[in-house]
């Protein structure tokens, strides 16, 4: 059932993948060209068309709302009771756009060029550009709903800067953007299941994936509140389930956000594209004991104003207040004189590593650095470092018990997000026909790190603009499917492996909870394919990952029973995709022996310690193909024709 | 840390549910309060015992997913949202009692865990502004005066908990109404829809068996987000007026 080869190291390379779908011509005149390219399916006939979406965050909810309005049947799911929760709406910091509002030097091509280079040349430039070109739709697009984003004493919107930009282009509504845009797309949606547009399951999770003849046909769902498992069909399913940070255990997703639906599609024949690309971020309040079930996010936005350091001594335990400025080390204003404490995400976390693996952390087991706000405050004045920050400054507190306007914030990296996910072409079709990805499930746009505000944008740009253009084209070319039900023998085997799945969980009764196998599972990918990555911890990780796994099947604890509301099942059933997905992410950290964005390899890193990537090995998308074995590796080639790769310099 | 716990256990939304007490030990003053129930829950599943269900999800709180009355009061002591609430607002030896939301429009489906489609349903009735994908203008087209737009987002900031409902001695549903069309109302974007949104948003929050509002003002007093009492008002005010211009 689980793939228990232990020679899972000895993948081969299969054929090179290539994305058919871009079209040729100038980078800026590409999108038009696909979308005048593909096929459209005409407004009487697209009713008699099912569409499935996965998940209702902000890429979900965005497409399943546009789809209805665009007359498509749209079968929509989420785990949550409401689609209202989907876990979007935690971002805070704000989302990017090309708008130049700021008449800064920004520009759609500024934006691409930033995105390309801040995701250290592993992205695609027809789809980053793409990005940067509907950045600006998306900010009408959600006014018009009535997002009510920042402005100005005169009415118009106000922006501020991110890490790994000099421009102010990040829309944001206080520290509750993701909030905000979620709400818009939730109430698009609502509109559309009030109309019946739309036929919303709330509580269903998807565990399996149908796919008839090679096409993606439908998805095995449970019910979470009676148990039952369903299959739903479909002329195409898009998947908008998020990102698999959870693999870590501790992270700042969601308690319930997972990686099945993905990776049950991987199983089903859809490329898994860069695993091993997560996403570190520098600003999270640091962990209190081994109670932590989750870490929590203290948005990028603070580092405009904050000011990050450590003792300049290590082993220097003084209260923050007690340390002269001449002791303190703003390191990152330090090593990065120009971009300072605006550094990418991948930069900030890895240097404050050094410092606390220098043994200069501040906190509890000196996992931490000071993010400081005292020169604000004597500047701007507390008033308005309230009006920024408030609502940031009263979580801070609430978690910790400490005032950040009299002590300094502690900080420390954690897991956050993963530009990883299916490998998908410029149609966001997977390697499945009828199978999209889009939002975070898939790999596209931030090559090895995201810049900060750009997964608010990637989220609504394939989901409100990119896929409901593309899916016309797929849908057109394919207007009359047979119908399937269940007993078709693939949907029968789907739902019998599922069926079976749960049932194992259920029969194994032993003597561990779930979470004993999460935790176990996340300290391990935390220690060997966390912030710094070598071959000889990534072949530890892989030796031991096969044993966790047979353990996991002989001692899992599961009580209650299948047709029931069972939490307990329900996490336990997400874990066993854990404990695959965390091999290849694995393997593939292992087999990428250069440092890129978030992963850095020990082995390649140059004299200042800064990532070294290695182009002319490595510079293509690494897609995997499930075998039940060792995977087959088949490359994406990147071709740069508009942003020369260099090394990254943001000092 | 040691606690004794009363927790309202309930198999099912038709079976009777009684509180059940539970003894836990060797909770850290750091913990939130859900994470003391995942302790809880861990030492149920060691013995063979069945886990209390309760929704959770984001632990930030911003999602809206949890839900306990926590001694009587929704989201518990502090005004803040169960997941952000820590076990330092408790004294070691305390007994806590722990309870779903009670209302008509929620009924219980497990344990602490209830069903709050009745929102979405409310939303669903007018909860927005009709703005198909491509149709909209220039974002800077139309300025918003920087008051209406704060006051638009003070709104928009519900989180959809339901903390409103469960404090309400009428199970009404009015605060959370009151949020959304104050925070569609007030912007230029949402006045083609301004009378029919109340109107529709209204019928139906009656229509899901939420309880008519006294004003006692519990819900304000509840809401994790601080969404204030006159927002009633100012609905109060929009139906008035949309009645008066006859659209019903």
């Amino acid at each position: 059932m689980s793939p228990n080869d232990s020679s899972f190291v000895h993948y081969t390379t299969g054929e090179p993948l290539a994305d058919a779908k871009a079209p040729e011509g100038p980078i800026a005149e590409r999108w038009d060209r696909r979308r005048f390219g593909a096929r459209l399916v005409n407004p009487a006939n697209r009713r008699k068309h099912t569409v499935i979406v996965v998940g209702t965050g902000l890429a979900g909810g965005a497409a399943g709302a546009t789809l209805a309005e665009q007359g498509y049947h749209v079968v929509q799911f989420c785990f949550s009771d409401s689609p209202r929760r989907a876990h979007s709406i935690a971002a805070q910091g704000g989302i990017n756009a090309a708008k130049n509002y700021r008449n800064d030097g920004d520009s759609v091509h500024r934006l691409f060029y930033d995105t390309v280079k801040g995701g250290d040349f592993r992205a695609r430039e027809s789809n980053v550009h793409r990005l940067a070109q509907i950045s600006v739709e998306i900010i009408d697009q959600c006014v018009a709903q009535g997002v009510p984003f920042a402005r100005e004493y005169g009415g118009l919107l106000d922006t501020r800067s991110f890490g790994g930009v000099q421009v102010s282009r990040t829309f944001y509504a206080r520290g509750q953007t993701g909030q905000q845009l979620l709400l818009g797309a939730y109430q698009a949606l609502s509109r559309q299941i009030a109309a019946g547009n739309v036929e919303m399951h709330a509580r269903t999770e998807m565990l399996d994936l149908i796919v008839v003849d090679g096409v993606a046909r439908g998805i095995v769902a449970r019910d979470l509140v009676s148990g039952e498992i369903t299959t739903h069909h479909a002329d195409a399913v898009v998947l908008a389930s998020g990102g698999y940070g959870n693999v870590f255990y501790l992270s700042t997703n969601a308690m319930n956000s997972n990686a099945t639906a993905v990776w049950r599609a991987h199983r089903r024949g859809a490329y898994f594209a860069n695993p091993c690309f997560t996403q570190i971020h520098p600003t999270c309040i640091p962990r209190t004991g081994d109670h932590q079930s989750k870490l929590t996010l203290m948005s990028e936005s603070l580092r405009n104003d904050g000011r990050i350091w450590v003792p300049k001594a290590e082993g220097d335990h003084r209260p923050a207040a007690d340390i002269p400025e001449s002791e303190r080390d703003y390191y990152l204003e330090r090593i990065y004189p120009s971009f300072g404490n605006l550094v990418p995400r991948d930069i900030a976390s890895r240097a404050a590593k050094n410092v606390c693996d220098e043994g200069r952390g501040v906190g509890p087991g000196g996992q931490g650095v000071y993010l400081d706000f005292a020169d604000a405050i004597r500047r701007m004045g507390r008033d308005k470092v309230a009006e920024k920050y408030g609502n940031l400054f009263e979580m801070y507190e609430r978690i910790t018990a400490e005032n950040p306007y009299e002590v300094p914030m502690r900080i420390y990296p954690a897991v956050h997000y993963t530009m990883g996910g299916l490998w998908v072409d410029y149609d966001l079709q997977t390697t499945v026909p009828g199978l999209f990805a889009i939002g975070e499930a898939n790999f596209s746009d931030h090559g090895a790190n995201r810049l900060g505000a750009s997964a608010l944008m990637q989220g609504l740009a394939d989901g409100y603009f990119v896929l409901p253009s593309t899916i016309n084209d797929y849908l057109a070319r394919h207007p009359h499917r047979e119908a399937v039900d269940d007993t078709h023998p693939e949907t029968a085997a789907a739902l019998r492996e599922t069926r079976e799945r749960l049932a194992r969980l259920l029969s194994v009764d032993g003597d561990r909870t779930p979470d004993s196998f999460h935790r176990e599972i996340g300290e391990l990918m935390w220690e060997y394919c966390g912030m710094a990555r070598t071959e000889e911890g990534l072949r530890k990780a892989l030796q031991r990952i096969p044993e966790i796994r047979d353990e996991f099947w002989r001692r899992i604890k599961v009580p209650g029973r299948g047709e029931e509301f069972n939490q307990s099942l329900e996490k336990a059933n997400r874990i066993v995709d854990y404990l695959e997905l965390a091999e290849l992410m694995c393997l593939d950290a292992l087999h990428r022996a250069e440092s890129c964005g978030g992963h850095f390899r020990g082995e390649s890193q140059t004299a200042a310690g800064e990532a070294e990537r290695r182009d002319e090995e490595f510079s293509y998308a690494a897609a995997w193909e499930f075998t039940g074995g060792a995977p087959v590796l088949h490359k994406e080639d990147l071709v740069f024709e508009y942003v020369h790769p260099t090394q990254r310099s943001y000092a | 840390m040691k606690l004794t716990l009363r927790v309202w256990r309930q198999q099912s939304p038709d079976a009777p549910g009684a509180m059940a007490s539970y003894a836990v030990d060797g909770i850290s003053k750091d913990m939130s309060f859900l994470e003391m129930l995942d302790t809880l829950n861990e030492d149920l599943i060691l013995r063979g015992e069945d886990p209390v269900a309760f929704d959770h999800d984001c632990r930030e709180g911003i999602c809206g997913a949890c839900s306990l009355v926590i001694n009587g009061d929704a989201h518990g002591p502090e005004r803040t949202t169960t997941c952000q609430l820590h076990m330092r607002s408790f004294a070691d030896g305390d007994t806590i009692d722990v309870e779903p939301w009670r209302a008509a429009a929620f009924p219980v489906v497990k344990d602490l865990v209830v069903d709050r489609g009745s929102f979405d349903r409310i939303i669903q009735a007018g909860g927005y502004i009709t703005a198909p994908t491509g149709a909209a203008p220039e974002a800077h087209a139309t300025a918003v005066p920087k008051h209406d737009a704060d006051h638009a987002f003070e709104h928009a900031e519900c989180i959809g908990c339901g903390a409103c409902v469960a404090a309400c001695p009428n199970g009404s549903a009015m605060l959370f109404t009151s949020a959304k069309i104050n925070h569609l109302n007030v912007l230029p974007q949402g006045s083609p829809e301004r009378e029919t949104r109340v109107l529709d948003m209204v019928a139906t929050m009656d229509e899901e068996g939420f309880g008519g509002c006294t004003l006692a003002g519990e819900c304000a007093t509840a809401c994790p987000k601080g969404i204030a009492l006159p927002s009633i008002t100012a609905m109060n005010k929009e139906w008035l007026r949309a009645l008066r211009k006859g659209l019903r």
